[in-house]
């Protein structure tokens, strides 16, 4: 029962992982840019969560209003005013853009909130279960952390493939300088991208925030998981990005089960060994 | 004016000739610094040292093979560990032990290699990243080692590094000084010879270079794992030199790479001078801004930033740009027979610079 137990925990963990990935493969998708800051954005979201939860006294879910539109201007205004510039056959500028950026939020948060843990309660919801025949529990949170992370996943989907806006994320993607000419402003749609990776990486946040304790060094780890479910899952398939939040998800499950200083290692391994057996992932879309 | 001329090919330049001899002189006096400097300085040069051969090592990596990796602490911890399991349980004496971990370093990263290189560009750098992890987790979970908290070398190996304390500070230090010159001095010979050339080749242009029958894969790959053994000799004397040795500390992606790529980046990527310039900036920096602690490091994020946006070819890009000046000896000069002699390069010789031209 037990490893029937930590499969289920470790598919809705995987929906979190999904959370992280999904504004990573978006921005990927729409600008090829890879973003190392990604995670430490998550943790920003995070952060603000907390300030709006203690200045408000709200509940933390309910936050997700106020920070989602905030990360979405920070995204435009990231993009527009500093990533559009990086842009270019070299893949140089835009890494170790992101990864000055990744330092300067690190150590921004650090200076801000201090060094400590911190932790958002969603008040009873968080130990509220659901008892399922033979013997399961599924807490409330994670299966509503989960439904939280198909949806925002569905709803890219359909944004990428039925919208305006979508289309023109893929016009931009296939042609840069073709969709210049049929009138799209590729700053433009480049800081929109970024703005809806952003308000993902907003509800992301919210959520590792009521999940865990989480401090400023947090980032690092969080991109490393988002980008594993994306390389799993397989490039430009965001479908495929959810599963691979949930073979990473279930992955550590079972390592911690076995032993708990394996957890992360096992997601790791899992990673690696897709890479040599099916190095474009598991359902791949677009090349690297 | 009727026949083509005869040419000769020139490397070295007036320049790079005088560079050499000052070179030469500074190595002497620094080799000479355990009788004239104190304690104190000769740990702050050691430091920077080391630094500078890991900021040399990166800029090989990303610089001339464009791998750009964000994951070289797997190698500096990996030589860490290494030289403390190899004094602890084999008994290997530390300075032989260097050597040693540096072809571990090889052996390890030719699988590694295998793996990452399947992917591509950005992907290549966080999956560098995720190996650094796989390393660091793995190491944690060696308890002879001390686990996550880590361990400090015994007294004895301490020992027998040297018998007192000053010849011991004396041999880390020539030690320091010793791998950053064997760094630098493969990175220029490696960049002199046919794979070198093949190297600036393949970042000046991978598609044109593939088409001249160079194997961009091979190369690559060669680089890598030479990179990584050096990295781990390099990792090795850092954790010689600090005695204690724990997981977070040896794979650290701030201290062993995101301040290596600042160095690279402020000092100019994809030169020789480039990494010397930006690690005396660097060191500089920090003697007068560490104490403002976190906010020194986004200090550093900024000028970073601002330096990859507005001058990406760091300082050293923009004095060759307006002087011409190479002071390492690398690129071939054509030299077109003149009045003045073959060997004249100032003479009205046409010049094809390879290192200035493109990035």
């Amino acid at each position: 029962m037990d490893w029937v137990n930590a499969i289920v925990q470790g598919i809705l963990l995987g929906g979190l992982y999904a959370l992280f990935a999904a504004g990573l493969s978006l921005i990927f998708g729409v600008m090829r840019l890879v973003n190392i800051a990604h995670g430490d954005l998550i943790v920003l979201a995070a952060f603000l969560g907390l300030t709006v939860t203690t200045t408000l006294g709200i509940n933390p879910l309910f936050a997700i209003v106020i920070v989602a539109p905030l990360m979405g201007l920070i995204g435009y205004g990231l993009q527009r005013v500093v990533l559009n510039r990086t842009l270019g056959d070299d893949i140089l500028p835009p890494l170790l853009v992101t990864f000055g950026l990744s330092v300067i939020i690190q150590n921004g948060l650090l200076e801000i909130y201090s060094a400590d843990p911190q932790k958002m309660s969603a008040g009873a919801i968080e130990t509220a279960s659901l008892n399922l025949p033979g013997g399961l529990n599924i807490g409330v949170l994670p299966l509503l952390m989960f439904i939280t992370a198909v949806a925002v996943i569905g709803s890219l989907q359909w944004i990428f493939y039925r919208s305006a806006w979508g289309r023109a994320f893929r016009a931009t993607s296939d042609n840069q300088d073709i969709a210049q000419l049929m009138g799209l402003n590729k700053s433009h749609v480049f800081g929109l991208a970024m703005a809806l990776a952003l308000v993902v990486v907003a509800i992301a946040g919210i959520f590792l925030g009521v999940r865990t304790s989480f401090d400023p060094s947090a980032g690092p780890g969080r991109l490393i998981f988002g980008f594993e479910a994306v390389i799993i899952g397989g490039l430009g398939n965001l479908w495929g990005t959810l599963i691979g939040g949930i073979i990473l998800g279930i992955c550590q499950n079972i390592g911690a089960q076995i032993n708990p200083g394996w957890q992360l290692l096992a997601g790791h391994l899992a990673f690696l060994v897709i890479l040599a057996v099916r190095p474009r992932g598991l359902f791949p879309r677009i090349d690297g | 004016m009727s026949a083509a001329p005869k040419h000769t090919v020139a490397r070295f330049s007036p320049a790079s000739r005088a560079a050499f001899v000052i070179a030469l002189l500074l190595l002497i006096g620094l080799a000479l610094a355990p009788w004239w400097a104190g304690r104190a300085d000769m740990r702050l040069m050691s430091e920077l040292f080391l630094y500078l051969a890991l900021a040399c090592l990166w800029n090989l990596l990303a610089g001339y093979a464009g791998l750009v990796s964000v994951g070289q602490q797997a190698f500096v911890g990996f030589g860490g560990y290494c030289l403390f399991a190899a004094t602890i349980f084999l008994g290997v004496p530390p300075l032989l032990a260097v050597p040693a971990v540096g072809v571990a370093g090889v052996l390890i990263a030719i699988p590694v290699a295998f793996l990452i290189f399947r992917l591509r560009g950005a992907y290549f750098a966080i999956g560098t990243w995720v190996i650094a992890e796989v390393f660091r987790l793995t190491a944690a979970q060696v308890s002879a080692l001390g686990g996550g908290s880590g361990t400090s070398l015994p007294v004895t190996v301490v020992k027998s590094i040297a018998a007192s304390r000053s010849m011991r500070e004396a041999a880390t230090y020539w030690m320091a000084l010793g791998i950053a010159v064997a760094v630098l001095v493969v990175v220029c010979l490696l960049l002199r010879s046919r794979r070198g050339l093949a190297l600036t080749a393949i970042r000046d242009n991978e598609l044109a270079s593939q088409s001249l029958g160079i194997d961009i894969w091979r190369a690559k790959f060669f680089v890598y794992v030479i990179t990584a053994g050096l990295t781990a000799a390099v990792g090795a004397l850092i954790f010689l030199q600090k005695l204690r040795i724990s997981p977070d500390a040896a794979f650290s992606v701030n201290d062993w790479t995101a301040f290596v790529i600042f160095i690279v980046v402020i000092g100019g990527i994809g030169t020789i001078e480039g990494p010397i310039i930006g690690t005396i900036v660097f060191f500089l920096l920090r003697e007068t801004l560490a104490d403002l602690g976190s906010l020194y490091l986004m200090i550093l994020g900024f000028v970073a930033i601002i330096i990859m946006l507005r001058a990406p070819k760091g300082i050293w890009g923009y004095v060759r740009e307006r002087t011409g000046l190479d002071l390492f000896a690398l690129s071939r000069r054509v030299v077109l027979p003149s009045n003045m002699g073959p060997t004249d390069t100032n003479g009205p010789s046409k010049e094809t610079d390879r290192g200035s031209q493109t990035t």
